[in-house]
């Protein structure tokens, strides 16, 4: 391989990982290595996306691309402020490394990926897709994760997966995730992304989530990083017969945030729950995109997508559903729809379904639109301030989305989120 | 009281009130009664304050307040209330929650303690048993799923809990049986007396059987024509609005 002037978009990726390629975890494990260099020769040969790629056309790259990054500091000693514990057990990682001193996670097959790398690595990109450029970027410089095991039957509870970046530097953190389920196994997931206002790091996490015969993971992912920060998260997740992946995505902050799930259900009588959120404010943009590939008869997703969008801002849903030939018997439900509290606003949505089996139920909708003057004139007759009679509009909005999830303490940190969200925009909105 | 004098509002650009002037004192209901599009509703919405609903003359003062030059919020906490003719849907909103809220934005402007939930149960289960209303009403999104007949004892336990000093009540008989109205007619009764008044609007004599107005008016062509007491509705339910039009004309 040769980086002596890289090309294209990806060039200063292509630069931190020829600098820190030999210290980057896995680099003396030829498949590891493999698999970085081969993220490598493809992103010089063909970059990151542009809006000219399908995948890509509503959500441009190119202010992130124009960024200037610098790598993550690794003192491991810096004090850092958490948030109050949400579950009995805690994954925190800090700038994108394992923090051993602030995790708690007794009782867990669990371990920091960097110090398990040898024995995990044929598994890595064997769930998500090398060929998706998020997975791609993260290949090439990923440096730790949370590796997780739920032994079959067993119940892990809950455990927080909380990923903070200090904001010191604009960092670029590339962490990646492998959780696994056994036969029967069950965990709720509480992922909770967090960076000090100002902050200009780009966080791109990567998942590969595994979910045996009748095990059922929640995972409820709480995105609230700072307003001019990045955020490029792909899930790829494989379910097994009579599994479930419960899954909800609130996209709460960045300057530009993508949270992409590629979701496979494998066997008969599994189920997804793709759910979402995203609230953008001016200056932001929000895309959920989605891709469920129904491949076995029997198996039930189910969508539900709400956008709130405020100021000049952007908000994207890209909702693609294959069902295989083989998959009759499919239930499947999406639906999108938008709140614009702003006439700057803008949303861009993409259902898109692939049907080729002849025996399925399968709906989707979608709506955009602004709140309902008669609402709000109802609301303002009983007393009700404009002010307040918008934020009960727009939570109720959000809340057939919210209301989905029924992890308690999960429910609680979105329900926060959108409190926060609106008393730091509402006024504004 | 509610003094409105010569007022004069339009929607779209095209003139709906022509001149109502029309005053219901303190402690008194007065009906209004009038054909299709007489302009009743707009009438109660222009008080209310809705947007689209543009006054372009005349004046409304409730206790000395001016109504017009205030926000619908600020309307509701000087003591106008207004029971809809077409209760909205609220999906995601649990009536409790709606109610106490509404309830304590107006006991802040009044200077008075919020609520919390407890107290807010104690005071809407006492009235809701006035009202029949089953308590699961409380739980639900506020007016989702509800009958015609529920989402207006809706709006009466709304009136009652907010305890306004003129009450608006535009057609609130439309879509009533005759159990639900007679309930609707009690909990307005039941407020009758110093403090409160009540403007009645509708089509029918009916509602007027179980709330006895003190004064009936009769708008038609966003005038008031003719004013009497509670056997003018009478004459109007025997007679049609034609003949007693052409009289007043």
């Amino acid at each position: 391989m040769n980086i002596v002037s890289p090309p294209g978009n990806a060039a200063a990726f292509l630069h931190r990982y020829a600098g820190l390629s030999e210290r980057l975890p896995g680099a003396n494990n030829p498949a590891v290595r493999a698999l970085r260099d081969a993220a490598a020769d493809t992103l010089m040969a063909g970059g990151l996306p542009s809006r000219r790629v399908e995948a890509w056309r509503y959500t441009d790259l190119s202010p992130m691309l124009r960024a200037e990054f610098r790598e993550a500091l690794t003192a491991v000693d810096e004090a850092v402020a958490l948030p109050a514990m949400r579950a009995e057990r805690r994954a925190v990682f800090v700038d994108g490394r394992f923090r051993a001193d602030l995790s708690q996670l007794d009782g867990l097959v669990a371990g920091a990926l960097a110090e398990v790398i040898e024995t995990v690595a044929g598994r890595l990109n064997s769930v998500a897709s090398a060929s998706q450029p998020m997975v791609m970027l993260n290949t090439l410089l990923f440096e730790d994760g949370l590796v997780l095991e739920v032994p079959e039957g067993a119940d892990a509870g809950r455990l927080e997966l909380l990923s903070i970046a200090s904001g010191e530097t604009a960092a670029t953190l590339h962490p990646r995730h492998l959780i696994r389920l056994g036969r029967g196994a069950r965990l709720v997931l509480l992922e909770t992304a967090l960076s000090p206002a100002g902050a200009h790091h780009l966080h791109n996490p990567v998942f590969e989530i595994e979910v045996a015969e009748d095990a059922k993971i929640t995972h409820v992912r709480v995105q609230r990083e700072a307003e001019t920060a990045w955020h490029l998260a792909h899930l790829g997740v494989r379910v097994a017969e009579g599994g479930t992946y419960d899954g909800f995505v609130l996209n709460a902050g960045g300057r530009i945030s993508r949270s992409e799930t590629h979701l496979a259900l494998l066997g008969p009588n599994a189920t997804a729950h793709l759910n979402g959120a995203q609230l953008v404010a001016d200056g932001q943009l929000a895309d959920t995109t989605t891709s469920l590939d129904h491949a076995s008869p029997n198996c039930a997703s189910r969508q539900t997508v709400k956008t709130v969008l405020a100021g000049r801002s952007r908000g994207v849903f890209q909702g693609k559903i294959l069902v295989r030939r083989e998959a009759q018997k499919t239930d499947g439900y999406q639906m999108n729809q938008a709140l614009l509290l702003s006439e700057e606003a803008e949303i861009d949505s993409k259902p898109q379904l692939e049907i080729y089996a002849d025996d399925v139920k399968c709906s989707h909708g979608a709506t955009a639109g602004a709140l309902d003057p008669d609402v709000l004139f109802y609301l303002r007759s009983r007393g009700i301030p404009a002010i307040e009679a918008r934020a009960i509009m727009v939570r109720a909005f959000l809340q057939e989305a919210v209301e989905i999830v029924e992890d308690e303490p999960a429910r609680e940190a979105l329900e926060e989120a959108v409190a926060a969200w609106w008393a730091q925009h509402g006024e504004a909105a | 009281m509610l003094r409105i004098e010569n007022l004069t509002a339009e929607v779209d650009g095209k003139p709906i009130l022509k001149g109502v002037t029309l005053e219901v004192p303190d402690g008194e209901v007065h009906a209004i009664m009038g054909p299709n599009g007489a302009g009743k509703s707009t009438l109660s919405y222009a008080l209310s304050g809705r947007e689209g609903y543009e006054i372009t003359g005349g004046t409304a003062v409730l206790n000395g307040v001016d109504l017009l030059e205030m926000e619908p919020e600020e309307r509701a906490a000087a003591g106008l209330f207004l029971a809809f003719q077409y209760p909205v849907e609220l999906p995601g909103v649990g009536n409790a929650n709606f109610l106490r809220t509404a309830l304590n934005a107006i006991r802040r402007t009044r200077g008075e303690a919020e609520v919390d939930a407890m107290q807010f149960l104690k005071l809407a289960r006492a009235r809701m048993k006035e009202l029949s209303m089953p308590e699961d009403m409380l739980k639900r999104g506020v007016n989702v799923g509800f009958s015609g007949g529920e989402k207006k004892r809706n709006e009466i336990l709304q009136m009652a809990l907010l305890q306004p000093r003129i009450a608006i009540l535009d057609e609130t008989d439309s879509g009533l049986d005759i159990d639900a109205l007679k309930i609707v007619a009690d909990g307005v009764n039941a407020m009758r007396g110093p403090g409160f008044s009540a403007l009645v609007i509708t089509h029918y004599q009916r509602l007027l059987n179980h709330i006895v107005p003190d004064r009936v008016h009769v708008l038609a062509d966003g005038r008031i024509l003719t004013s009497g007491g509670p056997e003018l509705a009478h004459r109007l339910e025997a007679e049609g609005y034609a003949g007693v039009l052409e009289e007043a004309a």
